[in-house]
């Protein structure tokens, strides 16, 4: 029975981040992952990392530009906290080896991206996020002798002491199968979104919301789950992305008429308006019949000298060509919005504490919430340095207060007959990929760009039927090295709690903001939405909603124009 | 629609079967990933099929596997692709497609093979973390643009082990750092920031199984599904330090690198009996002397079977030809080494043909 001043869950970004905090705060650290900790999903951030660390900029510019992306939803503290500490956050990358872009006189180059009033994007190439996620790693092995890596372990459940507390979790050796209880005095859950929750999504196939449902399900409440971007350019068909940089580097949108349609919806940022200003106006542009017939409009990075396109996209080239068959340098490529990012996630402060004592959370699992409504461009790596870094030194310093948990035996037993029940489950219900498909169709269609009550309604209908039946569907793997099929049920249940929670979320918003645009409440209703909508679950059968404020520091609600 | 048979290699070692071959039909579009294509036969008919897999775009490294013979990673080789490669066991049937998990590391289960066994233990073989240049600045480090982009190409790395797949030296000496790991330590060694270059440098040479264990097969090159092109990181790791640190290895790698430039320079064509001598410093040289000696039953035993003639051990007949002689004046004159890097020049194949007036109208124009 392992036993750790502080359990991370999740090895991208907020979790590695958490881990090297924690460590260097003189804990003893262990960090868990259900996958090998390079292959987590930051790895496919593209386009940089946000830092006002220009002397011409500053953290307030940059905290004014992701108050105004949140659509005034995001918690200005939380969001003041993470714009100053962004320098030195950024800094400290570079220091352990980043291979941040120069400009040519050596310093460190910025890039342009959307909703943003300066150019203050930092980035290699268009694999940033690969970058940090392989140099954290390099940082892990460094440290090997104060961090315990478990990786290709997956989380099945939280563990909670009498009064509530987290006390660490239960996790299942995908390479023998066995359960081992992971004693902690505090626990950091970094598990990232849930995209997998729709289809298609840009999000990789192991973005399946198992952090968000384990915190839900132990009582910590979720916050601003109704608000899900929807990406601007992702490729037709696939879902892949196509990094914003593309745009920040100066390509330009068309629609099939070859019209550059952004002059009448963003005539001052035009492609670089925030995410959800810019898909919305794709959407648009191909419900009212302009776009081309797969639903799609163009991208045009030929805009873009060439050479500067292989040395600076240099990813988007090789998924051009290898996934759509399009030389992006020499003619447009057809994108469209795509599910992309959760802004929601378990509720924390901004040392990352949940409302369950003992557990925190950081990055996409988490909601501070700094994104609000709509996230900007390259402040989803920050927000998972920040508090990850945040959560990592708090946890660390709480520990030293505590004893160290112990956890009764037959907690292991109890997991284990559950999944003995999912193996040996009698055949003859839909399979599993099955019901998963059916949710992430249903959630695309009527939870995505433009939602009305009606759709969501149906929405949820569809997914409370898909949660009974989730139960009783077989799988055909009954071995235990790397049975990868019980796994895929246990996710299953997860994004079906993720998914019910975003669709009680957005109906129960009645306005527009940020990436939820209802078609039946268009516009933004600050005297009675201007709040936070809370969910947990009430021990009863459905999501109980809360409200709570948001917090607001110096900058009063305007009018949303980019 | 076109039909694919998919043939994956299985593997239970639960099950007490040996690895055994599992057939599937697909109709599925020739220019989808054999990736998608196992998903689908995972999602409609068997779950219990072993493989990673998480992002589908070529950029979380976790689908390394042999597809017809070949390594990379499963969603980054389309069906059809695939299909064209034929192997011996495929030739009867061009619709299969043969999928096994990658080589030189032991199978967990199907496609899963245990990376940590050997690729990760490789990878912190070479001192994978920057070793910083003190004093550590206040701000950035001031770097060069040029350096940044140049690691940038060893960063795209992903780590997903194709290149240690088909690595030949590896089959023969498992021991040897590998593909991976010294493309890995080129990112710190051409870093500028980092403080041990040399120490790393004089670490792989002095090291029997480092950068001097390569054989230029160029495998580690084709599989790389990223164009971090392992083996020309590998040859910018010895020309770093043999050129430019003077590292002169107890393996006598460098010496024996330098020789066989020198050998074609004089020769044009190698001449064999030539190198191992020049390696060890000359025909009397005292190192080379037990070289010599030692190779001798080698040598008598190619005698006799026709391999060599001792004219052609002690007398080479040919000459390096004017032209040999004129490259090797342009590439030495050059002021600085030029060294190929995608993220620097693009592609391999860049300059497009200036535009030429249209002197024929074509089919479009006229019509």
């Amino acid at each position: 029975m392992p036993s750790h001043d502080v359990l991370i869950i999740g090895a991208g970004l907020a979790g590695q981040r958490a881990a090297l905090a924690a460590a260097n705060a003189g804990a003893s650290v262990a960090i868990i992952s259900k996958v090998h900790p390079v292959r987590s999903h930051s790895v496919a951030a593209a386009g940089g990392i946000n830092a006002a660390l220009n002397p011409e900029d500053s953290w307030e510019s940059h905290a004014f530009d992701t108050v105004k992306g949140s659509d005034y939803l995001g918690d200005q503290d939380a969001i003041e906290i993470m714009c100053r500490e962004a320098p030195d956050e950024l800094l400290y990358l570079e220091h352990i080896g980043v291979t941040f872009h120069r400009s040519p006189d050596g310093h460190l180059g910025t890039r342009a991206f959307g909703g943003a009033s300066a150019a203050r994007t930092y980035y290699v190439a268009d694999i940033t996020g690969q970058a940090i996620l392989h140099v954290l790693y390099e940082q892990l092995m460094k440290h090997h002798e104060q961090l315990d890596r478990y990786e290709e372990w997956f989380t099945t459940d939280l563990l909670q002491d009498e009064e509530g507390r987290c006390t660490g979790a239960i996790c299942r050796n995908l390479r023998d199968g066995h359960l081992e209880v992971f004693n902690a005095k505090a626990v950091i859950l970094a598990s990232g979104g849930a995209g997998q929750a729709f289809k298609p999504t840009t999000n990789g196939l192991i973005v399946t919301g198992d952090g968000i449902a384990q915190a839900y399900r132990i009582g910590a409440k979720l916050m601003d789950m109704e608000m899900v971007q929807y990406h601007p350019t992702t490729l037709a068909g696939n879902g892949f992305l196509i990094t914003e940089g593309a745009r920040g580097e100066g390509a330009w949108l068309l629609n099939a008429g070859g019209e550059r349609f952004m002059e009448r919806y963003a005539p001052n940022k035009m492609e670089l308006a925030s995410r959800d200003v810019v898909s919305r106006a794709e959407q648009t542009e191909i419900n009212e019949g302009r776009g081309f017939p797969d639903g799609t409009v163009f991208l045009d990075v030929t805009k873009v000298p060439r050479k500067r396109t292989l040395e600076a996209l240099r990813e988007i080239v090789n998924i051009g060509r290898d996934f759509a068959g399009v030389d992006i340098t020499r003619e447009p490529i057809k994108i469209r919005p795509g599910m992309h990012y959760i802004m929601g996630g378990v509720k924390t402060d901004s040392d990352g504490l949940t409302t369950i004592p003992g557990l925190y959370a950081a990055g996409e699992v988490a909601c501070v919430s700094v994104h609000g409504g709509n996230r900007l461009g390259a402040n989803s790596l920050l927000d998972t340095l920040i508090f990850g870094r945040r959560s990592g030194e708090h946890a660390a310093a709480q520990a030293k207060t505590m004893p160290m948990p112990t956890t009764a035996q037959s907690k292991v037993a109890d997991v284990q007959r559950s999944i003995d029940a999912i193996i040996h489950r009698e055949p003859g219900g839909r399979r599993v990929s099955a019901i998963k498909d059916e949710l992430g169709t249903t959630m695309n269609q009527y939870c995505a760009v433009f939602r009305d009550a009606e759709g969501l309604a149906t929405g949820y209908e569809i997914v409370r039927r898909l949660k009974e039946e989730a139960p009783k569907a077989s799988i055909d793997d009954h071995g235990t090295v790397f049975n990868q099929d019980v796994i895929g049920a246990i996710e299953l249940g997860y994004m079906l709690d993720v998914a019910e929670t975003i669709l009680v979320a957005a109906m129960e918003r009645k306005e527009s903001r940020g990436a939820q645009y209802r078609t039946d409440f268009p516009a933004r209703n600050d005297d009675e939405w201007l709040k936070h909508i809370d969910i947990s679950a009430n021990g009863a059968d459905e999501p109980k909603v809360d409200y709570s404020p948001v917090t607001i520091t110096r900058w009063e609600p305007q009018e949303r124009t980019y | 629609m076109p039909e694919y048979t998919l043939r994956i290699r299985r593997y239970d070692p639960q099950s007490g079967q040996a690895a055994h071959w599992d057939d599937h039909k697909v109709e599925m579009e020739g220019h989808v990933s054999v990736l998608e294509a196992i998903l689908r036969v995972k999602a409609d008919t068997d779950g219990s099929i072993g493989i990673r897999c998480s992002c589908r775009a070529a950029i979380c490294g976790s689908c390394g596997v042999r597809v017809n013979g070949k390594p990379g990673l499963a969603c980054h080789t389309h069906l059809e692709d695939a299909a064209k490669r034929q192997t011996k066991s495929t030739t009867d049937d061009a619709s299969v497609i043969e999928v096994e998990p990658m080589g030189n590391m032991p199978v967990i289960r199907d496609l899963i093979v245990d990376m940590d066994a050997v690729h990760w233990k490789k990878i912190q073989r070479v001192t994978p973390w920057l070793i910083n240049k003190e004093p550590i600045p206040e701000r950035e480090y001031i770097v060069p643009h040029e350096n940044m982009v140049d690691v940038t190409q060893t960063m795209a790395c992903i780590q997903c082990g194709a290149c240690v797949s088909d690595c030949l030296s590896m089959e023969v000496d498992p021991l040897f750092v590998g593909p991976a790991a010294l493309a890995k330590s080129y990112r710190f060694v051409g870093d500028p920031r980092d403080a041990e270059k040399f120490e790393r440098l004089k670490d792989l040479s002095e090291d029997e199984h480092g950068i001097y264990d390569c054989t230029h097969c160029f495998n580690c090159i084709d599989a790389c599904p990223k164009g971090v092109a392992p083996m020309s990181q590998i040859m910018r790791l010895r020309r770093v330090a043999g050129n430019d640190e003077h590292i002169e290895d107890r393996n006598n790698g460098y010496r024996h690198e330098h020789a066989f430039v020198k050998n074609i320079e004089r020769n044009g064509l190698l001449h064999e009996a030539d190198l191992l001598p020049d390696s060890y410093g000359g025909k009397f040289h005292p190192r080379a002397v037990p070289e010599l000696l030692g190779s001798l039953p080698v040598a008598a035993k190619a005698m006799t079977r026709g391999k060599m003639s001792l004219s052609g051990a002690l007398l080479h007949p040919h000459k390096a030809s004017p032209e040999v002689k004129q490259i090797f004046k342009q590439v030495e004159g050059e002021k600085e080494r030029y060294e190929l890097n995608l993220y620097v020049v693009g592609y391999e194949d860049e300059e497009e043909p200036p535009a030429t007036p249209a002197e024929t109208p074509t089919e479009s124009e006229s019509a």
